[in-house]
């Protein structure tokens, strides 16, 4: 049992994954659904080249992306631009400081690994480093034979063993409805932006095989 | 003229309880003044800088209990800088110096360091009761301080407040002789507790009452303590995470089974929404629920709790619960007399309740008379129903996520929504308004809302005419706090005399000038009239025609303060 599990919530499988994904909310429509086709400028490595190629297959996640593979970018940017009223007023709204911290530290976030019919929750607040992270997600998951492959440490990639087992990339959607990849933003920045994490097959993520590192080491 | 003898007239006064109504004991003649103020124990001020603690030390020799409050309100949004001022050192200080027997410590919005915990710790032999809400400065040793030395301490009550951890050793400073304990709240501590000397000081705590937990008292601590504790009436459980068919929570089901007098619920600090279901047998007696720390609470399982709580009273609760389930509110707990829904996701502000769960809680809910409602949107109909739904409000506060949100059918400002509640309830007492609004709701404001004490105003109005409103209609006006509104100079300056009925008036970001606030401080010698200035540009020599960003005058016997700091002026 890892140290973590006290804060890692078993979610079961289809019914409540289901609900959660087709509930209604407030929010734009296109926001917090599947890849956005949105290339950022300002240090934010996308993840649009891989998106561009999945595009049209089946995926274990949202088949809900394929809807906006007609359309133009500029739209997909623009709905999933949270509105302008989100921009932050000092002291608004008008909630306490402790109040506002005390939410703040629940950080719970959903792991969806493809092929698992479970989602679980992770409490980013637990962690203090991506390093740390990936190895609890490492011991989550450890019933499944995988590895997950680790950007951060260009020494790790070239050694790791991508024989054993399947390999999964961890992505995340960050509030702006981006997916992107771990370990560009500063730890502390990607725990207050990052809404969910998804840990995607290696034979998926086109972009970022081995035989491509230079982008592995491109970093700002 | 007396015709009682002055004890008497002393016991027939310990049966006038309100400050409100001891001073009005007091105003009746020279001898009523002397002996109710040498009578008085229990004694409340709203703003500490509005009296030195001599002058209350010298009319009220036998005060035991005191209530003060600091830092104006909108510091609780972060428009204050944190040294601002509120040190209740000076008070505690003076109190020491004067032998007072003071035994009960209440303090909102204050600065209270180490230093002075252990002082109080110290000075007071009968020392019973520390109420702390929204506080600073103080870390754990503090607390250990007043655990080791207040033999008869009753009460610790943290709430909200900004603790320095230096980990939990203060809970093992209560000696084994302290055995008077009726409430323990230290729910917001972010650190770890003893959690062995939490359970001995529980089992050696017979009249133990009320207990708020933090989030390092895990499940199985819970019911081991429940089982000492049965006789709670107020619990806040700590983290609640479980795999529910384990032994622990069977054992907590039991324990649950025997608390029959918990009426008051809150926590769940972490929680794992399928083991609610052993709540269940406490709810139909609960008459107050706080599960506004609680996100991981929503859906059916929060719906399925609230059906069991018929008698709630008070319900503070997150807007993840939606209009859905406001609905159930509404359906259930008909007792209901105050409600408050905070944002679930404060920094982003998607919020998940709309008019239709306020509408939807006035209809069901016919005794509610104080409510706190973040939403994401509001119309005049609502607000127009609300009113006629629920004529008691003493206390409505209706803030919309956007603030500057017209009517979401309508497009019109919310004018007659908010005229409609001043105008329906005559005994409101409190109001906060957000949305689209000219100076028109002023106009009603002033015309309609006799008994109002308190408004707070952002991005409101068109011109100075709605600040005018308001000062010329609501006459028992004590408490003004306005943000972002139009209002200048004109507005501020037209009745000088009112201020001094009123406890404080904030503006910020409005057009009052320097030149206005200086013209209004040389009127009135007894307000201060403060201005923060937290950037460089501006000194007190600077051009009065430029803004006065933040303004904060309150009346006062006391006279300047001699702690105000560097970006502090009082004029």
């Amino acid at each position: 049992m890892s140290p973590e599990d006290g804060s890692n919530l078993l979610e079961s499988d289809a019914a409540s994954v289901s609900f959660k994904e087709t509930e209604l909310t407030l929010g734009l429509p296109g926001e917090s659904r599947g890849l956005a086709l949105i290339e950022k400028t300002g240090g934010k490595r996308g993840f649009s080249e891989t998106v561009d190629l999945n595009l049209g297959r089946s995926s274990t996640v949202d088949s809900d992306h394929k809807k906006y593979s007609g359309e133009s970018e500029t739209d997909v940017q623009n709905m999933a631009k949270p509105p302008a009223a989100k921009a932050q007023v000092v002291g608004w709204p008008p909630v306490r400081a402790y109040r506002k911290n005390a939410m703040k530290g629940c950080k719970y976030v959903k792991v969806a690994v493809d092929g698992a019919p479970y989602l679980r929750k992770v409490d980013l607040e637990m962690y203090n480093s991506y390093q740390q992270l990936l190895n609890a997600l490492q011991d989550m998951f450890s019933c499944s034979n995988f590895t997950i492959r680790n950007y951060l440490n260009e020494r790790a990639v070239t050694n790791q063993e991508v024989n054993n087992g399947v390999e999964y990339v961890p992505i995340y959607e960050d509030k702006d409805g981006d997916w992107m990849m771990l370990g560009d933003v500063p730890w502390k920045m990607f725990v207050e932006s990052c809404k969910r994490l998804r840990l995607m097959k290696s034979s998926e993520a086109i972009g970022f095989a081995p035989r491509t590192p230079s982008k592995c080491s491109s970093s700002n | 003229m007396n015709y009682f003898p002055d004890e008497v007239l002393e016991h027939i006064f310990d049966f006038v309880t309100s400050q409100r109504d001891r001073n009005s004991v007091s105003q009746v003649c020279k001898p009523w003044y002397k002996i109710e103020s040498s009578s008085r124990q229990k004694v409340f001020v709203g703003n500490c800088y509005a009296i030195s603690p001599e002058r209350v030390i010298e009319r009220f020799p036998g005060l035991k209990s005191i209530t003060l409050k600091g830092k104006p309100h909108f510091a609780d949004f972060n428009l204050v800088p944190p040294d601002w001022g509120g040190f209740v050192y000076p008070w505690i200080e003076a109190f020491a110096r004067n032998n007072m027997g003071l035994e009960e410590l209440k303090l909102k919005r204050m600065i209270i360091s180490d230093e002075c915990l252990e002082l109080i710790s110290r000075s007071f032999a009968n020392f019973k009761s520390l109420v702390l809400v929204s506080c600073e400065g103080f870390s754990t040793d503090g607390l250990a301080a007043i655990a080791s030395n207040c033999s008869f301490l009753r009460e610790l009550d943290l709430q909200e407040n900004d603790v320095e951890d230096h980990r939990g050793h203060w809970l093992s400073c209560f000696p084994d002789t302290c055995t008077s304990l009726v409430s323990l709240n230290f729910a917001c501590l972010k650190g770890d507790v003893n959690l062995a000397a939490l359970e001995r000081l529980v089992a050696r705590s017979p009249n133990l009452r009320s207990l708020r937990l933090n989030h390092a008292v895990p499940l199985d601590i819970l019911q081991k303590i429940l089982m000492r504790a049965p006789h709670l009436v107020d619990l806040g459980v700590g983290s609640y995470v479980h795999d529910p068919d384990s032994e622990t929570y069977n054992k907590l089901v039991t324990a649950l089974q025997k608390c029959k007098s918990v009426r008051s619920l809150s926590g769940f600090l972490e929680a794992a929404p399928q083991c609610l279901s052993a709540f269940h047998l406490i709810c139909p007696n609960l008459t107050s629920l706080n599960l506004s720390y609680a996100p991981g609470i929503h859906g059916t399982e929060l719906r399925k709790l609230i059906r069991h709580c018929r008698k709630l009273q008070r319900l503070w609760i997150l807007d993840c619960i939606g209009d859905e389930g406001l609905e159930v509110v509404a359906s259930t707990c008909k007792d209901l007399q105050e409600i408050r829904v905070f944002p679930s996701d404060p920094f982003v502000g998607n919020a998940a309740v709309t008019e239709v769960g306020l509408v939807a809680l006035s209809s069901g809910c016919p005794k509610l008379h104080s409510i706190l409602y973040f939403c994401q949107q509001m119309t005049n109909a609502a607000l127009i129903t609300v009113a006629k739904n629920c004529p008691n409000f003493t206390r409505f506060r209706l803030c919309i996520l956007d603030p500057t949100k017209p009517d979401a059918v309508t497009n019109q400002p919310l004018d007659e929504g908010f005229g409609a509640i001043v105008h329906s309830c005559k005994g409101l007492r409190r109001l906060s308004m957000s949305g689209r609004l000219t100076d028109k709701v002023f106009l009603y404001i002033g015309m309609y809302a006799e008994q109002l004490e308190m408004i707070s105003i952002a991005f409101a109005g068109d011109t100075d005419k709605g600040m005018q409103y308001l000062l010329n209609g609501c006459k028992k006006l004590r408490k003004l706090e306005i943000r972002d509104c139009p209002f200048g100079n004109a507005a501020l300056l037209m009745d000088v005399g009112k201020y001094e009925t009123m406890r404080s008036l904030w503006m910020s970001s409005c057009n009052v000038t320097l030149g206005g606030c200086k013209s209004l401080a040389k009127k009135m010698p007894m307000l201060n009239v403060e201005i923060i200035n937290e950037t460089d540009q501006m000194d007190i020599s600077a051009d009065d025609r430029q803004k006065a960003e933040k303004m904060f005058l309150y009346r006062t016997l006391a006279g300047r303060r001699k702690d105000a700091p560097e970006f502090v002026w009082t004029l």
